[in-house]
């Protein structure tokens, strides 16, 4: 059953139209959401949160919209952006007692032990934390209330490796038993690549594919080689074929490897490429004018 | 039980969990009778995502490895020696099939290839 259902979310800005986004993210699994820079991620996140207001579609957390029960939905909701949206004058101890009374399931105790445990200290105010304590005040903050989804919209940016092993973590410690989910928006996909589930690709406003992650590796594969060793039907089955001087570089399916014999080279595409090859290939391009 | 993921490996993750479960059922590590971890606390021991490993643990099932029982999780059933057998020689065949191309691709001949095999084969008995 799915925990997190988006039904053709539109909405438009001066330059920008989200376009019937959809998607379903089901109990217990982590969604990565995977586009460029301005391609949409934190348009739908802010419909899905609830903080704008979608021109069309609707957006349900456990079966309940926004609409249905603000609060109740708000509640689900566990959120860690990119930028602190913590206030920047507030201390520790502020956030504590702003939690306390904004929200039912705050449990005082865990979050107490995760700032013990992060060294965060109580009495200094949040601008002079560093970007790796905000981000641990923002883990802790959305952990210690009662939530079913967590949205993450870039909030592994800027991590050193240990850090991002230990939200790593507490990730997977937050979906195991199976009746939670992370949706997490990033444009660099190394990150969380390796506990995704499902991978959505946006581009220019609109999903471009949306698959379980495995099957998305699985069904590309990476080609390089002299483009001098192309016959016209082999190129045709190329995808967002980038060329230099001494080489070319593009998707294939993995069905129509027929005739890429030992002259190309062929290996199993990252998320990253998969992503710069489609984008190349025209993306969502053709529908954007 | 033990699982290591190389991600260098041509295998995809789910078949790396698959093969090397699969290896510690057939030389008896992990003897039939032995419940495995669930799906997601292999996923999250592992670190990879709980897909990846319901894959792993449902090829399992669908060659006769594991079983999955109801309240009780996926337990090890026993393999007979013709599993283990096939399972090794399609591995050679999948070696040999690499050493046959390479051969041919510098045209050495099928009597030069089988000579380095024997050569070969002497080698490592010594």
């Amino acid at each position: 059953m799915s925990l997190l259902e988006v039904k053709n979310l539109s909405k438009s800005y001066n330059n920008f139209t989200l376009q019937d986004v959809s998607f379903s993210l089901p109990k217990g699994y982590v969604m990565g959401y995977v586009g460029q820079n301005g391609a949409g991620k934190t348009t739908t996140i802010n419909l899905i949160t609830g903080l704008s207001q979608a021109a069309h579609g609707m957006c349900t957390i456990d079966g309940i919209c926004y609409q249905d029960n603000p609060r109740k939905y708000k509640e689900m909701i566990g959120f860690i952006g990119d930028e602190s949206y913590l206030p920047q004058e507030c201390k520790v101890s502020d956030i504590r007692f702003i939690l306390k009374s904004m929200y039912t399931s705050f449990q005082l105790e865990y979050f107490n032990q995760m700032i013990q445990k992060w060294e965060l200290p109580e009495n200094q105010k949040i601008v002079s934390f560093s970007r790796g304590m905000k981000v641990k005040l923002m883990f802790a903050s959305a952990l210690a209330r009662n939530t079913r989804l967590l949205i993450l919209d870039e909030a592994t940016n800027g991590l050193d490796p240990v850090m991002r092993a230990e939200i790593l973590e507490l990730l997977q410690n937050y979906i195991e038993d199976g009746e939670h989910s992370i949706f997490f928006s990033t444009h660099m996909l190394n990150d969380l690549e390796q506990i995704a589930d499902y991978i959505a690709f946006i581009d220019h406003g609109q999903i471009l594919l949306n698959k379980p992650k495995d099957d998305l590796l699985e069904s590309y594969v990476l080609v390089r080689g002299d483009s001098l060793d192309l016959t016209p039907t082999m190129k045709q089955k190329l995808i967002g074929i980038t060329s230099g001087e001494f080489n070319f570089e593009a998707l294939l399916d993995s069905d129509e490897t027929m005739g890429f014999d030992s002259r190309f080279v062929m290996e199993k595409p990252t998320i990253d490429q998969i992503m710069i090859h489609q984008i190349k290939n025209g993306g969502a391009a053709h529908a954007c004018n | 039980m033990k699982i290591l993921i190389s991600n260098q490996s041509e295998l995809p993750i789910y078949a790396q969990i698959r093969e090397q479960l699969k290896e510690q059922i057939l030389n008896g590590q992990l003897p039939s009778g032995t419940v495995l971890p669930s799906i997601r606390k292999l996923a999250k021991e592992v670190g990879v995502s709980v897909i990846t490993t319901t894959r792993a643990y449902n090829d399992l099932e669908e060659e006769g490895f594991i079983a999955s029982m109801q309240g009780k999780g996926s337990v090890v059933l026993s393999t007979e020696n013709k599993i283990l057998k096939e399972q090794y020689l399609m591995r050679i065949e999948d070696g040999l099939l690499t050493a046959v191309e390479t051969a041919k691709r510098i045209h050495m001949t099928e009597p030069e290839l089988h000579a380095l095999i024997t050569d070969l084969w002497k080698e490592t008995l010594l």
